[in-house]
């Protein structure tokens, strides 16, 4: 047992080294702390461009480590957000933003939720329509039929008391 | 008539659909366009390789060049670097932007390999490479004469990529 409950603090341990090697290694240092907060926000939104689907933050390739660099240098210069951004996007594309500018190739990507959702709910809309109206069509017509039946019905037991 | 014709709707969906993921199965998610196409290579004051001497954009133009990054810390531009001497060898001006490297190994590597490059631009810190939209070596730009980035290849310039991509626009750009 003592063994054993060794094994599992000897594997934890292992776990937990782990997971520190895997993090990003180097910090900076801000003259002001909303500096780091918009850093952070910043290299969580720009995206690597070497790696697919990892932000600069999450990244450990060493593009992402020039750009974390350059983030926080212009961040210390005084840049604003928007500049920033424009300073990438001019170099790496719109491809660098998790969230790209409205307008030109991108435009279908902002677009095309709402487009469906529009499209989905007039098909919605016509279908409940149609079959509505199909309901009450059907209801009035067996009713028609239905009233003469059930008169003749009525006429025959009349006929038979 | 028409309730028929909607039992092909399911149909009609999945031919949409297989058409589309068909379609992806053939694009390369790493593919990104450089941000630079249809624009000039950036400004830059950088020393030269060898001869140490300053080197601006003004060197780069009067002819169609591939502008190609690489690095001795790179190993796909090892694998690269004899079919850049051939390219060289069949006339093809290359210029070479050596990223973030030391300027011995870079020297050692051009003495044992040979040197395809038409100069070499020693761009220690990466500044250049950051204006180019760099993000790893190899890549090779495509530039005319007056300096307009036409093409850009991340990764290895081999005889297939050079034949099917890179030699019909150098062509193109040469008449």
């Amino acid at each position: 047992m003592p063994a054993r409950s060794r094994m599992m603090i000897l594997l934890l341990l292992g776990l937990a080294l782990a997971q520190r090697a895997a993090a990003v290694v180097e910090t900076y240092e801000f003259s002001e702390p909303t500096l780091e907060q918009r850093y952070y926000a910043l290299s969580q939104e720009l995206r690597c461009p070497k790696c697919q689907n990892q932000n600069i933050a999450d990244s450990d390739a060493p593009i992402a480590r020039d750009l974390r660099q350059l983030l926080h240098s212009q961040l210390e210069e005084g840049a604003s957000d928007d500049e920033i951004l424009e300073y990438m996007v001019a170099r790496y594309g719109e491809f660098v933003r998790y969230r790209p500018r409205f307008g030109g190739p991108s435009m279908v990507l902002w677009l095309a939720p709402g487009i469906l959702l529009l499209m989905g709910a007039c098909l919605a809309v016509l279908t409940i329509r149609s079959r509505s109206s199909a309901a009450q069509l059907q209801e009035q017509s067996i009713s028609a039929e239905e009233a003469q039946r059930v008169r003749a019905l009525l006429a025959q037991d009349e006929d038979k008391p | 008539m028409a309730s028929r014709l909607k039992l092909f709707v399911p149909l009609f969906i999945f031919a949409v659909l297989a058409l589309f993921l068909f379609r992806g199965l053939s694009l390369d998610p790493k593919e990104m366009p450089s941000a630079l196409i249809g624009k000039q290579v950036p400004e830059f004051l950088l020393p030269d390789l060898v001869t140490g001497e300053n080197r601006t954009r003004e060197h780069l133009l009067g002819e169609v060049s591939l502008i190609n990054v690489w690095a001795t810390w790179c190993p796909s531009c090892l694998h690269e670097h004899p079919y850049l001497v051939r390219l060289a060898s069949e006339g093809v001006r290359i210029i070479g932007l050596n990223y973030k490297d030391e300027d011995a190994a870079a020297l050692r590597w051009l003495q044992e390999l040979g040197d395809p490059y038409a100069l070499n631009i020693a761009d220690r810190q990466g500044s250049l490479g950051l204006d180019l939209g760099v993000y790893g070596a190899p890549e090779t730009y495509l530039v005319d004469a007056t300096g307009v980035v036409h093409y850009r290849h991340a990764g290895v310039v081999d005889e297939r990529v050079w034949e099917q991509t890179l030699r019909p626009l150098y062509e193109e750009l040469q008449r």
